[in-house]
């Protein structure tokens, strides 16, 4: 290991990937060490051990169902937001086929839910992928000319997890109420950060996920409104209520409701705080490196979230150097994605490849400081004019305007 | 994903950034499409590349191999240079990532490119000689057919 590498890791992590996943609060931990020690009955069990299980998984559960102002038993336990996305829209669209075979969807979902359409258009389903414009927004008219009288489903992310966009989701709400379609939203991002009354909303199934808000992974949730059909996803045991098999994740589930609890007591002070700091970070970007674009409308956008383009640079190039400053942070380059396009989000907005492959998104969290973005920005500065020098197409662009 | 200390080191630390504004070829291959653009400056002095530099937008793969690709052929006649694959490229960065080997292909063309641009200024070789010694490619990016 170089030198380097060892000094990198002896350094305090500057977190500002919150949207990638949370630091487990520890006010959530210390709810959870008893169903990893001494109470690891399973909830399934008629003895007292198992029935405390229960009842912890139980609690949970009332727990979500008063933040989203629902019933307990409208609220199943899955193994995270990809596994609720999954059950509820494969789950809905197979038990109500004998309706319609026609999806509604955007164009900047999540994998989670784009891939389970794809895999929906095998099966027979006909999936519309509806436009947003260039703050990112859902285009509400196109929604509504895609509905036809085979349309089973509407499925809309809450708040976009690249640029923070919250969608009109009321609107899509009351549209989907009126053509008596079910209305299905992936809330991961917006848990934790945004009030949701799925009454209030019309909004007939949601998913979440538990590391999202300071809690642990591996464990989510998915509302279903009682009436609703769905398909099984996961097939066993008779656990939620028959709609997921397998056994509880007793700990998940209680550090989830713990976490949920949390997130919601201290929502508008949490909210006010990571705002200022975002709002920040970006006025100090604003101020001190010229040629960026600033990506997602800025009101319509989750308190913690901002996705900055820096033109002539790659964004892996900026993660890399981020990462020698122990800096943690995100972008929508190809390159950090795995495949050769840039995020399919940034291109949805219409940015051309070359901006939306200098992206960078940093996602402010409850344990963020000023200091932090102090640190931040000062090493972006340094950083961006560092990649830029190196950049052929800075160089032209710099030719260009001494020409 | 896991990149080499030695990636590590190159993207940290790039040697031979910058241009050189008398160059004797200058080769530029990639496009801002695929996120990855690499121009490479030489001079040339008794077919001997005396001197080197590059400057590369792209990933740290990408930084990587411009830099590690300038330090394997400074001081390096023109045929050895044209000989340089981009696997020993790979290989003097202990290995690549999979997604990431085009940025050593990418190298590879960019010095390609930059000695056939010696030759043309030069002039004694015709076009066609130049694109068989130097093995140009009509697309640069085996990914995108760009």
């Amino acid at each position: 290991m170089t030198a380097k590498l060892v000094m990198q890791n002896n350094m305090k992590n500057i977190y500002f990937d919150n949207a990638a996943t949370t630091k487990l609060d520890d006010e959530v931990l210390q709810e959870m060490i008893p169903y990893l020690k001494e109470n690891y009955g399973n909830a399934s069990s008629i003895y007292k051990l198992g029935r405390e299980s229960r009842k912890a998984v139980e609690d949970s559960r009332e727990k979500i169902a008063k933040v989203l102002n629902c019933k307990p038993n409208e609220i199943y336990f899955t193994a995270g937001g990809s596994e609720s996305d999954n059950t509820a829209i494969k789950g809905i669209a197979r038990a109500n086929k004998a309706k319609g075979n026609h999806i509604i969807t955007s164009k900047i979902e999540h994998p989670a839910v784009l891939e389970t359409c794809k895999e929906l258009e095998k099966e027979g389903f006909e999936v519309s992928y509806i436009s947003v414009d260039e703050n990112g927004i859902l285009n509400l008219e196109e929604l509504k000319q895609a509905i036809k009288p085979e349309t089973v489903l509407i499925t809309i992310m809450f708040a976009n997890n690249e640029i923070g966009t919250i969608q009109p989701i009321e609107e899509i709400g009351k549209i989907a109420k009126e053509n008596k379609i079910y209305f299905h939203t992936d809330a991961v991002q917006a848990i934790g950060n945004v009030k949701i009354d799925v009454q209030e909303l019309n909004i007939d199934s949601l998913s979440l996920s538990g590391h999202k808000f300071y809690g642990p992974k591996g464990i989510g949730a998915l509302y279903v409104k009682n009436g609703v059909k769905f398909d099984k996803y996961i097939s066993g045991g008779h656990q939620e209520r028959n709609k997921r098999a397998g056994t509880e994740n007793v700990a998940g589930i209680v550090g989830m409701g713990k976490a949920i609890e949390l997130a919601y007591r201290d929502i508008d002070e949490h909210n006010k705080k990571i705002k200022e700091l975002r709002d920040y970070y970006v006025e100090q970007v604003k101020e001190k490196i010229p040629y960026i674009k600033i990506n997602g409308d800025m009101e319509k956008r989750l308190p913690g979230n901002s996705n900055i383009s820096f033109r002539f640079i790659e964004g892996e190039g900026l993660l890399l150097n981020l990462d020698l400053k122990a800096i943690c942070a995100s972008s929508g380059s190809a390159c950090t994605s795995g495949s050769l396009d840039p995020s399919h989000v940034l291109l949805a907005i219409g940015l051309p490849h070359e901006i939306a492959h200098g992206s960078l998104r940093i996602a402010i969290g409850k344990y963020n400081t000023k200091e932090d973005v102090d640190y931040l920005v000062e090493n972006l500065v340094e950083i961006v004019n560092r990649l830029r020098e190196m950049s052929p197409l800075w160089e032209s662009f710099i030719e260009g305007e001494n020409n | 994903m896991e990149y080499s200390d030695k990636v590590v080191e190159h993207y940290t630390n790039p040697r031979n950034v910058g241009k050189i504004e008398d160059a004797s070829g200058v080769g530029e291959v990639g496009n801002p499409v695929c996120g990855d653009i690499m121009k490479m400056f030489i001079k040339v002095e008794n077919n001997v590349i005396v001197d080197v530099k590059f400057k590369t937008f792209g990933c740290g793969a990408a930084i990587a191999t411009s830099s590690i690709s300038t330090e394997m052929i400074k001081g390096k006649t023109l045929e050895e240079a044209l000989a340089l694959k981009n696997n020993d490229v790979v290989n003097a960065l202990d290995g690549l990532p999979p997604v990431k080997i085009h940025c050593s292909v990418l190298a590879e063309e960019a010095i390609h490119e930059a000695i056939a641009d010696y030759y043309r200024k030069e002039g004694k070789l015709t076009e066609e000689e130049i694109k068989e010694k130097c093995n140009l490619k009509e697309h640069y990016c085996e990914h995108c057919s760009l």
